[in-house]
């Protein structure tokens, strides 16, 4: 870990308020999104000023003015291009990137799945809410088939990215998914996205009240979210539901995952899969990233985090090497090199 | 080798090589301006390709051309016509033969002058009558068959035999020439170390030219060309795009500051990426970004993160940087962009040279968004502009624009190589730790520049971006007023860099008849146009400009010296407009040329004397 870290740094999530009056909707999720994120980080033993909050725009992308760290508020869908740039000019500093829906997966995807591919260590935190909420109400990539927005007023035709399938496509090597009301997990799971060396992706499922308010209700409502989502912890089987008796097998025949219940037609905890993030084969995490409700319970928590280079630092060590041998150590070496004549 | 006549002492001599685009004509126009100035001689060089790597063989899209000018005398230009055409094929002769001095020297490879290639390149049935060269010194040399004949005994396929024939041409001229082998061959050691056989190839075949020179009669006359009487000096020889490159770097250190590059490839700007690339040994971080728009943004994020931050890039390019761009004016952030000219609109011509990028540079931003623009002017001279770019970014905290083009990028030229302690300080205006109540937009009274804080730096916290910002704090602000207020400083901090750059120099007659006026890569052109003019007798001024936002303080003072006012660049008139609109009381006459091609100093000249009799 390059980032310097210090026992004696006490920080509260107080610290890392701005004096910035937080300008979201009353009831939007981002603002429980932020208070994970400054609890993170005042738990994270990295001092203040080693962060830099880079976002893009969309309503996410207010976050850095909120936070008392080092912001950069950039344009539309290059959050994660100006954080390569921040990460590979100082691989000290821990680096933030705020996006949204529209702003990583319509207008700057192509940045998205090239910062996962070279595996820049960054924690880009990407609010889905599945709508363009700055615009008022737009469809998005990942708006579900039939979505009726301002935009798509008879449903829209097209079909959504999965965000986690389309990371994990690229290589990414750290992919997980919250949801912005579980500030306990979120909190969690930004944590373990810094201590990721690389490029970690999370997903935070995230409601928008104006434009697409309940986008999550299936999956969230109280009653029903134990039976809905499964948190997916390593070296913990993967079983869910409010009576912990449904759990994930792989139906080998089918090369798919199944629910099951535990202690019906002779299965046993035993049989139940048994969540590993650090395995670098994608396949298995690739069908949990790819689970809907109501076929299947909706993945939250680690889903992969899987150990690899980074490009800062590869680009660094690289310069370090070829420093060390070679001739020309400063720019008059440069000037005087290779074919030179004199004129007297 | 003994000569049969005593060489002929001329002062400068233009030699083209041309042929199909795999026929590796660059390779030998390089070999031989190295050569050239390794004997001392000025030169100035010209290569001009074709977009596509093999376009169709033997059409004339197809050819590939590399003009050197060297002489005993400074040497300003490419030269606006040949005195020695090498034509590999028929096609070559066609699309050069109208950039022939009258009488000069054509070695043709008569194996390729076949009934087939003559069809391909348009000719009926001898190119020689058709394009009216019977008197001209035409030299019908079977290269093709000598090279086969020179390596039949090495046992090569013939794809790399007949990849060698270019050294056959370039030994004839190194003859006619009296130059020596040597540097070439030293070249083959160090460029192929592990194939002897294509060292030994290329040998055999550039000797073998070089002795069939000698021998046939029809080139009974060498010549000489003298050293050039040039400053003294140690001297190499650059190109435009390693001279960008090395400028960067060279800021970077005075600067003390790592330079970070994120580039996309483009068509003639990567050469500048691909030197840069290099450099790992001077500590540049090269970023070989996803697209044009990640290129400026990782520039960007790496300027907020404290390093000197470039990107390179040509005018499409430049369009897709152009939100970004003015990302880096709000932000008010150091930035290089350099912008390698090519000839467009949208891919237009990629390998060819142009001007046009002058008003999207000034202006292809929404909103009020000013940058600081240079241009360099000479392939050399990019090394000071790309330079100066930099010490402007970082001591103004702004976004500057270096213009060069493609004819700059490729051309080569001796360069007089400087001592950094020779350059300017560059002192950026990072703000020091413990700096007690740091605002982000807090700014320095005299030039307006505001504190670089750089992230990672206790206490100096802060945030900023594309919204428009609260005058001190840096907050975001909807505030009307501010609004206005930000936008005024934001000129009026470009603005001031006037006083930090040198005044507007005229060469040739300081007031007269007529002026002419020039930015950028035309100057080589337009020097020898006013020089020659004043030989003739004629009076006239040179006035060409390397700052062009802001203009430098002098300008109307210049322009007013003079009765007439001819404006000469590569586009419809950018310049000109540009000068009417902050001198709208002068009259300025134009020379525009979008032909993909510098300017001849004919077109100049005729430009001047017709506007003396109108």
């Amino acid at each position: 870990m390059s980032k310097e870290t210090s026992q004696e740094v006490v920080y509260t999530p107080k610290d890392f308020k701005s004096d910035q009056e937080v300008r979201w909707c009353p009831g939007c999720g981002d603002h429980a999104i932020l208070n994970s994120v400054q609890r993170a980080m005042s738990q994270l033993g990295i001092k203040k000023e080693k962060y830099a909050v880079i976002s893009g725009i969309g309503c996410s992308s207010r976050f850095p003015y909120y936070m008392a760290t080092y912001g950069f508020h950039g344009i539309h869908g290059r959050a994660a291009a100006i954080s390569t740039g921040v990460k590979v000019a100082n691989p000290e500093l821990s680096v933030w990137t705020i996006t949204g829906d529209g702003d990583s997966l319509a207008i700057g995807g192509n940045h998205l799945i090239h910062v996962a591919r070279r595996n820049v260590d960054i924690n880009l935190l990407l609010f889905n809410n599945r709508i363009y909420g700055l615009t008022k109400g737009q469809y998005s990539p990942t708006s579900v088939k039939g979505q009726i927005t301002k935009t798509s007023p008879y449903g829209t035709v097209e079909p959504p990215f999965n965000p986690g399938e389309l990371v994990i496509g690229a290589k990414g090597k750290f992919f997980a998914r919250t949801i912005d009301g579980n500030i306990k997990l979120s909190t969690e799971i930004f944590t373990e996205a810094a201590r990721h060396e690389g490029t970690s992706v999370v997903e935070v499922l995230q409601n928008c009240v104006i434009y697409n308010n309940g986008a999550y209700a299936d999956i969230t409502d109280r009653e029903h979210k134990e039976d809905r989502q499964i948190i997916l912890r390593d070296g913990e089987p993967m079983i869910f539901g409010k009576e912990r008796d449904k759990g994930l097998i792989l139906d080998r025949e089918h090369m798919k995952l199944k629910v099951v219940k535990i202690g019906e037609n002779g299965i046993t905890e035993k049989d139940i899969l048994v969540h590993n993030s650090t395995e670098n084969n994608p396949g298995l995490h690739m069908m949990l990233v790819n689970m809907r409700w109501p076929n299947y319970p909706v993945a939250l928590g680690i889903i992969r985090n899987v150990a690899a280079p980074t490009y800062d630092m590869a680009v660094h060590a690289q310069i370090g090497k070829v420093k060390e041998s070679s001739p020309i150590k400063k720019m008059d070496d440069l000037l005087t090199s290779g074919n030179t004549w004199e004129v007297k | 080798m003994t000569k049969k006549n005593k060489p002929i002492e001329l002062e400068d001599v233009v030699i083209r090589f041309s042929g199909d685009s795999g026929d590796g004509m660059q390779l030998t126009g390089t070999l031989f301006s190295n050569t050239a100035a390794l004997l001392g001689n000025d030169i100035a060089t010209f290569p001009d390709y074709p977009a596509e790597i093999r376009a169709p063989q033997g059409t004339v899209g197809g050819v590939s051309g590399f003009q050197v000018h060297f002489g005993h005398a400074r040497v300003k230009t490419p030269g606006d016509l040949a005195d020695v055409l090498v034509a590999m094929n028929p096609a070559a002769l066609k699309a050069n033969a109208r950039w022939l001095k009258p009488g000069a020297m054509i070695i043709i490879d008569v194996d390729n002058f076949t009934p087939k290639n003559i069809e391909k390149a348009g000719y009926n049935e001898d190119p020689i009558k058709e394009e009216k060269l019977e008197d001209y010194n035409v030299i019908q040399a079977p290269i093709t068959s000598l090279t086969k004949r020179a390596l039949e005994d090495m046992g090569l396929d013939m794809k790399s035999v007949l990849r060698s024939k270019n050294m056959f041409a370039l030994g004839m001229i190194y003859w006619v020439f009296n130059r020596p082998l040597k540097f070439t061959e030293d070249f083959f050691k160090s460029k192929f170390k592990k194939k002897p056989e294509i060292i030994e190839a290329n040998e055999r075949v550039l000797k073998a030219g070089y002795y069939y020179a000698e021998t046939i009669e029809a080139l009974h006359v060498t010549y000489v060309v003298k050293p050039a009487e040039i400053e003294k000096g140690t001297y190499r020889n650059i190109n435009g795009n390693t001279a960008t490159a090395w400028g960067l770097i060279a800021a970077s250190e005075k600067a003390g500051l790592q330079l970070f590059v994120g580039s996309y490839p483009i068509t003639p700007a990567t050469g500048i990426l691909e030197e840069l690339a290099l450099r790992k040994n001077l500590g540049v971080i090269t970023v070989q970004a996803e697209d044009e728009i990640a290129g400026i943004t990782t520039s960007i994020g790496a300027s907020f993160a404290g390093l000197l931050a470039a990107t390179t890039t040509s005018g499409p390019g430049l369009a897709l940087k152009s939100e970004a761009l003015g990302l880096a004016v709000i932000t008010e952030l150091p930035l290089v962009v350099v912008d390698v000219q090519r000839g467009g609109p949208s891919t237009g011509l990629p390998t060819k040279t142009e001007q046009s990028d002058l008003m999207q540079v000034l202006y292809g931003r929404n909103g009020e968004s000013p940058v600081a623009v240079v241009a360099a002017s000479t392939p050399a001279n990019c090394f000071y502009y790309a330079f100066e770019a930099a010490r402007l970014a970082l001591e103004h905290m702004t976004p500057v624009v270096l213009m060069t083009d493609g004819f700059l990028a490729n051309g080569t030229e001796p360069w007089k190589i400087p001592a950094m302690s020779d350059l300017p300080e560059i002192k950026p205006r990072i703000v020091p730790e413990g700096t007690e109540d740091y605002k982000p937009y807090k700014r320095d009274p005299e030039t307006l520049a505001r504190g670089w804080a750089i992230p990672g730096t206790p206490g100096l916290e802060h945030r900023i971006g594309g919204l428009e910002k609260d005058e001190i704090s840096g907050n975001v602000s909807y505030d009307p007023v501010n609004h206005q207020v930000m936008t005024n400083i934001r000129a009026e901090k470009v603005k001031r860099i006037v006083h930090d750059i040198p005044a507007l120099k005229v060469d040739g007659e300081q007031e007269g008849d007529v002026l002419l006026v020039g930015w950028g890569s035309t100057y080589g052109h337009l020097k020898s146009a006013q020089e020659e003019l004043d030989k003739e007798g004629k009076k006239v001024g040179l006035a060409h400009f390397n700052y062009i936002n802001p203009l430098p303080g002098n300008v109307e003072d210049v322009l007013r010296k003079f009765k007439k006012i001819l404006v000469c660049e590569l586009n419809m008139g950018q310049f000109a407009g540009y000068l009417r609109m902050n001198f709208p009381q002068f009259d300025y006459h134009q020379l525009n040329k979008v032909q993909g091609l510098p300017f001849t100093v004919a077109e100049i000249k005729d430009a001047v004397n017709n506007l003396k009799e109108g």
